[in-house]
């Protein structure tokens, strides 16, 4: 059962300096479509475009960044609801009641001079009306407890707690209101290895509990292969392969991808391992057609000319390149 | 450079201040053709009104409004280039050494600059004023008023240095070799220049002010025109109660395109520098 | 061969807090190790756990409390600039930051160049900066005349390795080198590192808390927790038989690229900033999933195990104490 679609989707930054316009294609035609009771990885290089993306879907999108075609539309009580066809006032209404979003540093939300029990509580007020003092810590501390962080933690100030531990308050307030879709936008990144497990282990649990849908954006591979169940990798503004993450990780088809996951450091092997050559693309300024067949080591004719369609190459396994087409034999010649 | 002008230009603030300001310029600048020296009296039949011979008419001295304006725009407007100038260059090395040096150089500098803070500033420009009355001419003037306008500043200035000091491209100028002195005004400097010129002109207002001011009060040398001193000598004929609005509003009205002009620019030119928006323009091929 | 560094019982604190309340806590702890030539040493830890502060104090931009660092068995004077006389030269974790984004980035080479007076004019200048780009995988004309906001994060790493590399350094501490780098790119830059080791004869001193990479590159390891080194030896063994409870965990955490090997049990982390630091006792007793009651009010020794050093209780018996340079049968039964 699908949550969240998107279709065709395009969201540009149109830049002003100076007299001169400059467009940088973000989301250059996206289609996604996320389920209930997943959690969904989005992948790619800083600078493809997948914080736009999630910015896209969650509908907070202001100058200069601006939505240029496409719909998204969620699935609520089996009707649809195009977003971006809301009002203020509806979308507020959505808004962490059924959707939450998670940026990236998200420890900095917290207000440094309350303690913590008043932020969930000035955070619960704001949303549901009628709780007294005590029904909202009630509330507050069930909550906490059930996501296995110790109830102690509400008295203190943000400053007392460590990273780690203001990373995983911020996280379990945006679970607060129960939300049935939860976007989070690198929660481990900057932190260090053993507080990212903690995190890691939160969102689990956190999907676990509400047997909703998360969706993921981060670069690093190690969270994808250890949270997700499926994985969309984009580059340069386009979903380039999506799959099962088992797949994805065993079976990758798109040779972005396969660079993608050789080039990660892996214990008990020393032998060499190589980055992908040259540098991701700018998004101001793309190659035509397909926008890796730089860096391709299989590129040929058509690539430099057509953009491939996503296509299901069967098992619910879509990729966007023309080895899937022309192919195999291409390789081999 | 040429590219400079061009960007400022596309801010309406600085295309108006900066025409303003050049017309004042030459405004100033046409003093060097006045028929009439400024300092003598009586060279020109008394109160007379705007006429072809006489611009803006003639004042209860006997001079020609309209030359004795331009001296008078010309004059002050060396003074606050004077004040502000000597005023930057004294804050900007004060605050860049104290900042990066910190301990014993700093807390001195600072105690300095403190000390100038505190003082009741116009007081000791009365006093000072007062005393040197005689000797005072444009350059002293301007002088004075550049070492009380340089505390303020040199605390900012620091500021920003204390911060720029623990970013990382600090240390990369001292691994890669420079020494204090290079540091602070190859890598410090361009952050700090957006302050100095907003500064710069604000203090340039300033300095017309307290010009005004100490003129209107008596303490400047009456002869020399200026905008102040102008202004004066209107006030001190009754120059409002005899209908002799020409040589009562020239000073006024100059005075104020002047402020407005320095404000705008001030203002302009800060924005198109601050590192932030910068930042985002560098590298534009 | 003459160790190229030598780092003996260093020691910092730093005092936190207003006049009210003032906490001294110790963020290096009595450490000791030593570099060797041509040598890729790893210093891994969390956030918090003094690595950073040691390669201020061995760079000298902070004074020790106490204890002693050796350059090629000379200690500096004070306030000795160290990248002068002894070749030390670092680079940092955000490439963006550490190139002023208003000033070209040819500019510090050019510096460089002078100051240490590398070149007689500018064109041997431009040479040798380009020999030195060439051997980063760069050259003079892609960085010539542009400023930092336009190099990717990889490619502007890679200049400030270069920048690095212009006097020919013996010692080279890089702090988090990759960490703001995108995973994807980040094998290049590793990559680089062991060419400069193996060519150019270059120590690194990698400061991370990564292990996957530092797994990669280095050849000796130590593992830092909040101020002491806990266990410290070759990286096969340290990574892969890992005996302290925290090299444990720490090796455990690490998100295998591998979706058949999840995690299956459930950690604790600390809750309280400052809480660990203050601890009697060995620091990593409250998480320790072995922990006995000694390890609550004693500080554990340096014990070596299999020619690795390791700062654990678990480790006491039936070995071999290193204590004050002199050898004792451990004889003494400890509960």
């Amino acid at each position: 059962m699908s949550v969240l679609t998107a279709e065709k989707l395009k969201s540009f930054y149109v830049l002003d300096i100076l007299g001169a316009e400059k467009v940088v294609k973000a989301v250059n035609e996206v289609n996604l479509e996320i389920r209930e009771n997943e959690i969904y990885g989005i992948a790619g290089e800083s600078g493809c475009g997948k914080t736009t993306l999630l910015k896209a879907l969650y509908a907070s999108i202001e100058p200069p960044l601006r939505l240029i075609s496409g719909r998204v539309f969620y699935v609520r009580d089996s009707q649809e609801i195009d977003v971006y066809s809301l009002s203020k006032e509806e979308k507020r209404r959505l808004r962490w009641e059924y959707i939450a979003y998670i940026p990236q540093g998200a420890m900095s939300v917290l207000n440094p001079v309350i303690k913590l029990k008043q932020t969930y509580r000035d955070f619960l007020d704001s949303h549901v009306a009628g709780k007294t003092k005590k029904e909202a810590f009630d509330m507050t501390r069930e909550h906490i407890n059930k996501l296995g962080l110790p109830a102690k933690i509400l008295d203190a100030y943000p400053h007392q707690l460590s990273g780690g531990m203001r990373q995983r308050v911020t996280i379990a307030l945006a679970a607060l209101l129960k939300p049935r879709i939860m976007f989070a936008d690198e929660p481990t990144t900057a932190l260090d290895v053993v507080v990212q497990r903690g995190v890691i282990q939160l969102l689990k649990g956190i999907q676990e509990i509400l047997g909703n849908t998360i969706v993921l954006v981060t670069h690093d591979m190690g969270v994808h292969a250890n949270l997700t169940d499926r994985i969309g990798i984009m580059y340069a503004g386009k979903m380039i392969e999506e799959a099962k993450t088992e797949e994805i990780f065993g079976n990758s088809l798109h040779p972005y991808t396969q660079y993608l996951i050789n080039s990660l450091p892996k214990f008990g092997d020393k032998g060499s391992r190589e980055s992908a050559p040259g540098s991701p693309p700018s998004l101001v300024d793309l190659p035509s057609g397909c926008p890796f067949h730089p860096r391709c080591p299989y590129a040929f004719d058509i690539c430099t000319e057509q953009m491939p369609e996503f296509l299901d190459v069967g098992n619910h396994h879509k990729v966007a390149c023309w080895l899937m087409k022309e192919g195999k034999d291409a390789i081999a010649s | 450079m040429v590219r400079v002008v061009k960007d400022l230009f596309k801010d309406y603030r600085f295309a108006f201040s900066f025409s303003i300001f050049c017309l004042l310029v030459i405004f100033a600048a046409l003093s060097t053709f006045s028929p009439y020296d400024p300092t003598f009296w009586f060279h020109a039949p008394r109160n007379l009104p705007a006429s072809w011979t006489h611009f803006l008419g003639t004042n209860s001295k006997g001079q020609d409004i309209f030359w004795q304006a331009t001296f008078a725009i010309r004059n002050s407007l060396i003074i606050s280039v004077i004040a502000g100038v000597v005023s930057r260059v004294i804050a900007v090395l004060v605050g860049l050494v104290a900042g990066y040096r910190g301990r014993t150089t700093d807390r001195v500098l600072m105690f300095i600059s403190d000390g100038l803070l505190v003082m009741p500033l116009f007081l000791i420009i009365v006093l000072l004023a007062m005393l040197v009355r005689e000797r005072m001419n444009l350059v002293n003037l301007g002088l004075l008023l550049a070492f009380f306008g340089w505390a303020w500043d040199a605390r900012v200035i620091r500021s920003q240095v204390l911060s720029l000091r623990e970013r990382e491209f600090t240390q990369t100028a001292i691994l890669s070799g420079t020494g204090t002195l290079k540091l602070v005004i190859k890598e410090y400097l361009p952050f700090v220049t957006p302050l100095v010129f907003s500064t710069l002109i604000n203090n340039m207002s300033w300095a017309i002010g307290m010009e005004i001011t100490l003129s209107i009060v008596g303490l400047t040398n009456m002869d020399i025109p200026t905008l102040g001193t102008m202004l004066q000598w209107a006030i001190s004929y009754q120059s409002l109660l005899l209908g002799l609005w020409t040589w009562l509003l020239t000073p006024v009205i100059l005075s104020i395109f002047l402020f407005i002009a320095l404000y705008w620019l001030s203002v302009s030119i800060s924005e198109y520098l601050d590192p932030r928006t910068r930042v985002q323009r560098v590298g534009e091929k | 061969m003459q160790s190229l560094l030598e780092i003996k019982n260093l020691t910092k604190k730093f005092s936190l807090g207003s006049i009210i309340s003032r906490l001294r806590i110790t963020a290096v702890d009595n450490v000791s190790f030593g570099i060797k030539p041509a040598e890729i040493f790893t210093l891994a830890g969390e956030s918090g756990c003094g690595k950073t502060t040691i390669a201020k104090m061995i760079l000298g931009f902070e004074e020790p409390t106490s204890g002693a660092i050796v350059h090629k068995g000379r200690r500096p004077k004070k306030r000795e600039k160290v990248w002068f006389t002894q070749g030390v030269q670092a680079i940092f974790q955000d490439p963006f930051g550490t190139f002023n984004p208003l000033r070209r980035v040819d500019c510090y080479f050019f510096e460089a160049v002078h100051n240490y007076k590398l070149a007689r004019d500018k064109k041997e200048a431009q040479e040798l900066i380009n020999r030195k780009l060439k051997s980063v995988g760069l050259s003079f004309e892609e960085i010539s005349g542009r400023y930092p906001s336009e190099f990717s994060g990889g490619q502007l790493q890679r200049v400030s390795i270069a920048r690095s590399l212009l006097i020919d350094p013996s010692l080279l501490i890089a702090d988090e080198p990759v960490s703001m780098v995108d995973a994807s790119l980040r094998m290049s830059i590793m990559n680089l590192f062991k060419k400069l080791r193996e060519e150019f004869g270059v120590s690194v001193i990698y400061i991370t808390h990564d292990l996957a990479t530092a797994y990669y590159i280095s050849d000796r390891v130590a593992i830092m927790f909040r101020g002491n080194i806990v266990e410290m030896g070759p990286v096969e063994k340290v990574l892969m038989e890992a005996k302290h409870p925290y090299t444990k965990l720490l090796r455990n955490s690490i998100p295998e690229v591998d979706p058949g090997k999840r995690w299956s049990g459930k950690i604790t982390l600390s809750d309280i900033e400052h809480e660990e630091y203050l601890r009697e006792g060995c620091k990593f007793a409250g998480r320790c999933p072995r922990a006995m009651d000694i390890c609550k009010r004693e500080a554990p020794e340096d014990i070596y195990v299999d020619g690795i050093l390791v700062k654990c209780h678990l480790y006491r018996r039936n070995r071999i104490l290193i204590k004050d340079g002199k050898e004792r049968q451990n004889s003494q039964h400890l509960k």
